[in-house]
Formats: structure tokens, C-alpha cells, sequence
């Protein structure tokens, strides 16, 4: 191998070209998933007071759960508490546009969906929101993946993913885990 | 290089003893952290483990993360630098005093949080998770540690403006200039965690406080999150640089590529620390992907530090004989652990640093983020980068320290290699598991779930990889105690550190100090967490009631 003073920097300047182009191929992919296929993190920079969740409208138990809106996008609202969720199982349908809303009343959990790219950090005062389409139909676990205190490890809910046509919505267009007709 | 006065050859490096005392002080806490680490994963097996509640889970969790992360890395960089202070500037410390006051500081903060930790006060982990807050006295030890690192900064960058006002225009030595910048940097780096500490955590967990803005309390400790780990990272690649092309028996291929990769180190640790926050609601997508970017670009040093390195063993592998493309690689003495461990550094730093760049991709965040990838992918950064060359860092001054040379090579290269086979056991069969959604931090699994039933073998696995670990951390205390009792006496009170193939007669004053890299960095950091921050206080978000352990 040449050592000569400018040999050397000379392999330096080509292999810093190459680490650029690598880099560059790195961040394009990023770009792409980004732009054109909508990879994005869950940022949803929603206030709610978690001393008051129970006052909300959103967040109130009654309103806990899967509903399909009037605009007709499904929703499940769900709270992540010390140390379980409420409710601990919902019910969303496999093939179609799902949101899932989360907020906590006392301190920061997080969830991933077992199997699916479903992952967002839970925090007092913010709602979470994640946009998905499952494929996959079954029972999913849905673990709190935040240390939340000595309880964590038992705090874990049921995501049941069911082929649309088993998805039925009562008359107020909610679905429980208990009755999905 | 210019002739310079050599202060006492043979006499004892003045900083012998502090440098033993710090570094002894790493070894036992990280050896203690090693066993607790094998429970933790005991208790996450299938199978049944001893004194296995959740209480006792995330205690060891706790201490097992903060004797690792604060304890083993402060006290080892500290004694580290001082060695390099002394050896590679041929200089007494600026004063010897304040840093053994430093160290004692360290102790008192060490026994302040471990106390806290075991008496079942402080199972917060090491990243705190604030509302949750521990006794004060925990946070109060930590801050300690800190204080008694920012001395030692002090103490660092001191010794290397003294050493140039004695030698005007000369290039401070490429060990040294690497020490001072990992102080600089580590000097931003604690910001962070700092100002979290001191202004929301402690008055919290005091009770002067009943509210946190977590979201704050989060941006302020992600700002630390991932510079530290290269506070970390520094001395193994100062080993690189300046330890193994020695050791190899060649020379650094580049010593202006080594000042620019520590340059670089410090501009792109430190602006990037959002990739810890992808999933969180707080921060918008335009600061994500700023951080993103620069996080990219943080992978620019540890490239041209591979390259840099590797050319540095062909050129030895070359000096000792090797021909043909890669005959040069079996020309090297990888009998000698400085060599050994570099290598199989590289290789785990292979797979480490591919699943960082995984971590860091934005979106693709979600397909990982606190899951056992996660897990695996520091524990190999960590364990296999950090570690690996803490421990042959020790192998190489040890003797220089004593007087004494290992009787035999042998068991030094066993420890190295269970090290390494024992990293790779445990942390492949987490990357597996992390991709099929095993999540973190839970102290144990309900194995009668199908689903994670199915894991069980594979945490078996991993538990069989934490075994060989802790076999290899006792080995390792094994050959260092056998030096001071059997070592062959004679070894010089000093070492050499690596020529390069063209040593630097001058270097452009940008790469001969930190001046202008503080500015960029303030910039950066303006830049990238000025917004970021400053939200929480133009529209402050509702604070979460704060919920005391301790």
C-alpha cells in the first residue's frame, strides 16, 4: 500500500465519498418512506389534563372503547392507568382505516401491538394517537412497554382484530369485546 | 516530533495510585452489575429464579443500570484520562489534590444512590421516569457523580492549556486531544440531565413540588441520552487511535482523521437526542426528522474511524510480513489482547451500529422502540464496544502501572473471547425476539400466553449468554488480581502511544483545541432543541400529579 502523505489522504477523501453516498442512500430511503408511503412517528401534540380525564368528554367511561365516529372512521378510546388499561380488550376490524387514541391519568406508559408497527408512548396531559390498518386477525396483545411502577409487568390488554365483515357496531355505533354481535 | 524533556523515567507514574483507585472502583461495581444482570434474566425466563418478586426485579434493574451507565463509565473515564493526562503529556496533573477530592465527591454520590436503590427507595431505573420519583437522596448521590466528573473536565482541559502555553504551536498529543474533547463534550452532554434533576425532579421528590410537565422533563434528559453514550464510547476509541496500531506493530494510518472524528463526535452527539422521543406525542415531525438527520450524520465518525483503523492494521500487517489482498490480516499478532479485542470490537460494533442505524430511521422507529431490539442493541454497543476495550484498555497500563507483566497471555485472551461469544448469545436472540414484539422493562412473562410461550427458548439462550458473561467479568478481576501477585516484575512505568505514518509537525489550530466546535455546537444545539423546549414554556401543557416510590 502507498504511504506517501498524499496517498493516504487521497484514500481518506475517496472513502469519506463513499460514507457520504451510504449515508445519502440512508436518508433518501427515510425520505421516501416518509413522503411517499407516510412512515411517520406518532407526534400528535393534543392537551388533556389528567387530573380531570374523567370530567372530559373524550375520555369519560361511557365513551371507552371501540366506536365507529359519525364521520364513519373507527376509533378506539382507551386509558392507560396504574396498572391496566380501561378497557382491557377492544375490538377493531382487519382491512380498514382504525385510530387508536390513549392518555394517562397518572404517569407515562407506552404500547406496541404484538406483530404490527403499533407503537406510541402514553404521557399525562397529551393524547396519543395512532393511524393503522391491520391485516392480521386474532387476538393481539397489547402490553404497556413503559416502566410504570412495580405493577407494570401485569399491565397488558387484548387487541381483537375480527375480518370486516364480523365487524358490527350497534345502533350507537360502538363494539365491546363482551358483544360484537 | 520535536525532543521532549522526559520527566522521571524510571520513578512510578505519579498517578498510579488514583488511576488504580478509580478503575478498581469501575471493576467492582461492574462486576456486581454483571451478576444482577444474569437474575434479571433468570427471572425473565421460563424458568423459575430465587427471591424473584417485582419489588426485587426492578431494584436489581435500577442498580444494574446505574452501576453500569453512571458508576462503572464515570469512575473508569476519570482514571483513564488521568493516565493519559500524565503519560501522553509527560506532565504532572495540574493538581493531584482536587482530583482525589473529585474522587472521594464520587464515592459519597456512588453510596448516597446505591443505598437509596437497595433499600428499595429508588426503583426508578436509570432514566428516572418522572411523574414517578424515588427519595431525593438517590438523585442527590447522581449529581455528585456529575459534580465529581465536571472536575475532572476541569481538571483535563487545564492540563492540556498548560501543556501548550509550555509548547507553543505543537499538536497536543492525539490521546490527550481525544481525552479533552470527550470533557468538553461531556461538559454539554450534563446539561441536560442536570437541569431536570435540579429543576423538576429533585424539588419533586422533596415534596416541594406536587406537578411535573413530564414532556419537559423528558426533551431535557433526551438531550443527555445519547451524547453519554459516546462519553462512553471515547476511551475505545482512543485505544483505536492511539493503543492498538502500536500494539499491532504498525502506525495510525491518519492522525488528522482521528482529530476530525473526535471533532465530529462532539457537533453530532449532542443535537440529536429527539430519536430516543420518535414515538412520543410531544414533539412535532419537523424536529424528528431535524434530529434524524443529524443522527445520520453521527454515523460519519465511526465510519472513518473503521476505515481509519483498518488501514492502520494493513499497515502493520504489511510491516510484519503479510502479502496479497488479505494475507496482511493472519500477519497481525492477534495473540495480543489490544489486538484481539479491537477486532472483535469491530465485529460486534458491526452488528451494534447496524441496528442503531435501524433505531434512528424515523417511522421504522415503531417497528422496535421498547422492545428487546432495543435491549440488544446497546447491550452490544455497550458490552461490546464500550467493555471489550475497557478491558484491554486495563491489560495495556496495568503493567505500567505495577511494575508488573502478565506471566502469560493466555487466560487475558479467554476472558476476551468469552466476552465476546457471550455478548453474541445473549443479545442475537434479543434482536430475534424484539422483531416478533417482546417488549422491555417487565419483570417477568406470563409463559402460559401462546405467544410467549414461544419465546421461552430463545430467552434460555440468552440467559446461557449472560452466564458466559459473568464467567468472563469474574476472569477478568481473576487476571488483573493475578498481576499484583504474580506478575513478572520489571514492566517501565510508562507506555508509548501510536505513531502515525506521517506525525503532525503542525496542525490547524481548529484541530489543536475546542474553540470553534463549542460554537458549532451551540449553534446545533440552538437549532435542534431550541423550539423543542422553549414550547413547554410558550404553552405550557398540563402538568402530570407527581406519584413518590421513595
Amino acid at each position: 500500500m502507498a504511504l506517501s502523505e498524499e496517498a493516504v489522504l487521497k484514500s481518506e477523501l475517496r472513502w469519506a465519498a463513499i460514507v457520504a453516498v451510504i449515508v445519502g442512500i440512508i436518508l433518501i430511503a427515510i425520505l421516501y418512506a416518509a413522503i411517499a408511503m407516510h412512515v411517520n412517528p406518532p407526534s400528535n401534540a393534543e392537551y388533556i389534563d389528567p387530573k380531570t380525564l374523567h370530567l372530559s368528554a373524550e375520555f369519560t367511561e361511557s365513551n371507552l372503547g371501540t366506536r365507529v365516529d359519525p364521520d364513519g372512521q373507527v376509533v378506539a378510546r382507551v386509558i392507560a392507568t396504574q396498572f391496566e388499561f380501561v378497557p382491557n380488550c377492544f375490538v377493531l376490524p382487519a382491512d380498514r382505516d382504525v385510530t387508536i387514541r390513549l392518555t394517562s391519568p397518572d404517569v407515562i406508559h407506552g404500547i406496541l401491538v404484538t406483530g404490527t408497527n403499533v407503537n406510541t408512548m402514553i404521557m399525562p396531559g397529551w393524547v396519543s394517537q395512532v393511524h393503522t390498518v391491520f391485516h392480521k386477525t386474532g387476538d393481539l396483545l397489547m402490553p404497556c412497554h413503559e416502566f410504570c411502577g412495580l405493577g407494570h409487568s401485569q399491565m397488558m390488554a387484548t387487541v381483537r382484530v375480527v375480518p370486516p365483515q364480523d365487524f358490527h357496531p350497534g345502533p350507537d355505533g360502538r363494539v365491546s369485546c363482551d358483544n360484537r354481535g | 516530533m520535536a525532543a521532549r524533556p522526559r520527566r522521571r523515567d524510571a520513578a512510578a507514574l505519579e498517578t498510579g495510585r488514583l488511576v488504580m483507585a478509580h478503575i478498581w472502583v469501575a471493576i467492582a461495581v461492574f462486576a456486581l452489575a454483571c451478576l444482577l444482570g444474569v437474575w434479571q434474566m433468570w427471572a425473565r425466563s421460563p424458568l423459575n429464579a430465587p427471591y424473584h418478586t417485582a419489588a426485587n426485579y426492578f431494584r436489581s434493574v435500577t442498580l444494574h443500570g446505574v452501576s453500569m451507565g453512571y458508576v462503572l463509565t464515570t469512575f473508569f473515564i476519570m482514571g483513564f484520562g488521568y493516565y493519559v493526562a500524565e503519560t501522553s503529556l509527560r506532565r504532572p496533573l495540574p493538581s493531584l489534590a482536587l482530583a482525589w477530592g473529585s474522587f472521594w465527591l464520587g464515592i459519597v454520590g456512588t453510596l448516597m444512590a446505591a443505598l437509596s436503590v437497595v433499600s428499595g427507595n429508588a426503583s426508578v431505573l436509570f432514566t428516572f421516569y418522572p411523574p414517578l420519583t424515588a427519595t431525593p437522596w438517590f438523585y442527590i448521590g447522581l449529581v455528585l457523580v456529575v459534580v465529581a466528573s465536571w472536575i475532572w473536565c476541569l481538571i483535563m482541559i487545564f492540563a492540556m492549556r498548560t501543556w501548550k502555553a509550555e509548547n507553543p504551536g505543537e499538536p497536543v498529543p492525539l490521546a490527550m486531544f481525544a481525552t479533552v474533547a470527550n470533557a468538553v463534550m461531556w461538559l454539554w452532554t450534563t446539561v441536560g440531565v442536570a437541569a431536570e434533576l435540579l429543576f423538576q425532579v429533585i424539588p419533586a421528590a422533596f415534596g416541594w413540588t406536587q406537578t411535573v410537565d413530564v414532556g419537559l422533563s423528558r426533551t431535557l434528559f433526551s438531550w443527555t441520552l445519547h451524547a453519554i453514550v459516546y462519553f462512553w464510547l471515547f476511551p475505545s476509541y482512543i485505544a483505536f487511535y492511539t493503543m492498538f496500531p502500536r500494539a499491532a506493530g504498525g502506525r495510525l494510518y491518519s492522525d488528522t482523521m482521528g482529530r476530525l472524528a473526535f471533532v465530529l463526535f462532539i457537533i453530532y452527539s449532542l443535537p440529536v437526542g429527539l430519536h430516543h422521543l420518535f414515538m412520543d406525542p410531544e414533539h412535532s415531525n419537523g424536529f424528528k426528522f431535524l434530529q434524524m438527520f443529524l443522527t445520520a450524520l453521527v454515523s460519519v465518525p465511526t465510519f472513518l474511524t473503521i476505515f481509519t483503523i483498518t488501514a492502520s492494521a494493513e499497515v502493520a500487517g504489511r510491516m510484519r510480513g503479510g502479502k496479497g489482498l488479505f494475507g496482511w490480516i493472519g500477519a497481525l499478532p492477534w495473540e495480543r489482547p489490544m489486538v484481539l479485542a479491537t477486532g472483535l470490537a469491530f465485529f460486534m460494533l458491526f452488528w451494534g451500529g447496524g441496528g442503531g442505524l435501524i433505531n434512528m430511521s424515523y417511522g421504522m422507529n415503531a417497528m422496535i422502540h421498547n422492545t428487546s431490539w432495543v435491549t440488544a442493541h446497546f447491550h452490544l454497543i455497550f458490552g461490546g464496544t464500550v467493555v471489550i476495550m475497557y478491558q484491554a484498555i486495563c491489560y495495556s497500563i496495568w503493567p505500567s502501572i505495577t511494575r508488573r507483566d502478565f506471566a502469560s497471555l493466555k487466560p487475558l485472551r479467554l476472558q476476551l473471547w468469552l466476552w465476546f461469544i457471550g455478548m453474541m448469545v445473549m443479545t442475537l436472540p434479543w434482536h430475534w425476539l424484539g422483531l416478533q414484539g417482546q417488549w422491555r422493562r417487565v419483570a417477568a412473562f406470563d409463559y402460559s400466553n401462546p405467544l410467549i410461550h414461544s419465546w421461552g427458548p430463545w430467552v434460555i439462550v440468552s440467559l446461557v449468554g449472560g452466564i458466559i458473561l459473568a464467567l468472563s467479568a469474574l476472569l477478568f478481576i481473576y487476571n488483573l488480581a493475578m498481576l499484583h501477585r504474580r506478575g513478572v516484575a520489571g514492566a517501565p512505568a510508562s507506555i508509548e502511544y501510536a505513531q502515525a505514518v506521517h506525525p503532525p509537525e503542525r496542525v490547524p489550530s481548529s484541530l489543536n483545541g475546542f474553540g470553534l466546535w463549542n460554537i458549532i455546537v451551540a449553534v446545533l444545539m440552538l437549532l435542534a432543541y431550541g423550539w423543542p423546549i422553549a414550547q413547554f414554556f410558550v404553552s405550557p401543557p398540563p402538568q402530570a400529579v407527581v406519584h413518590r416510590l421513595g
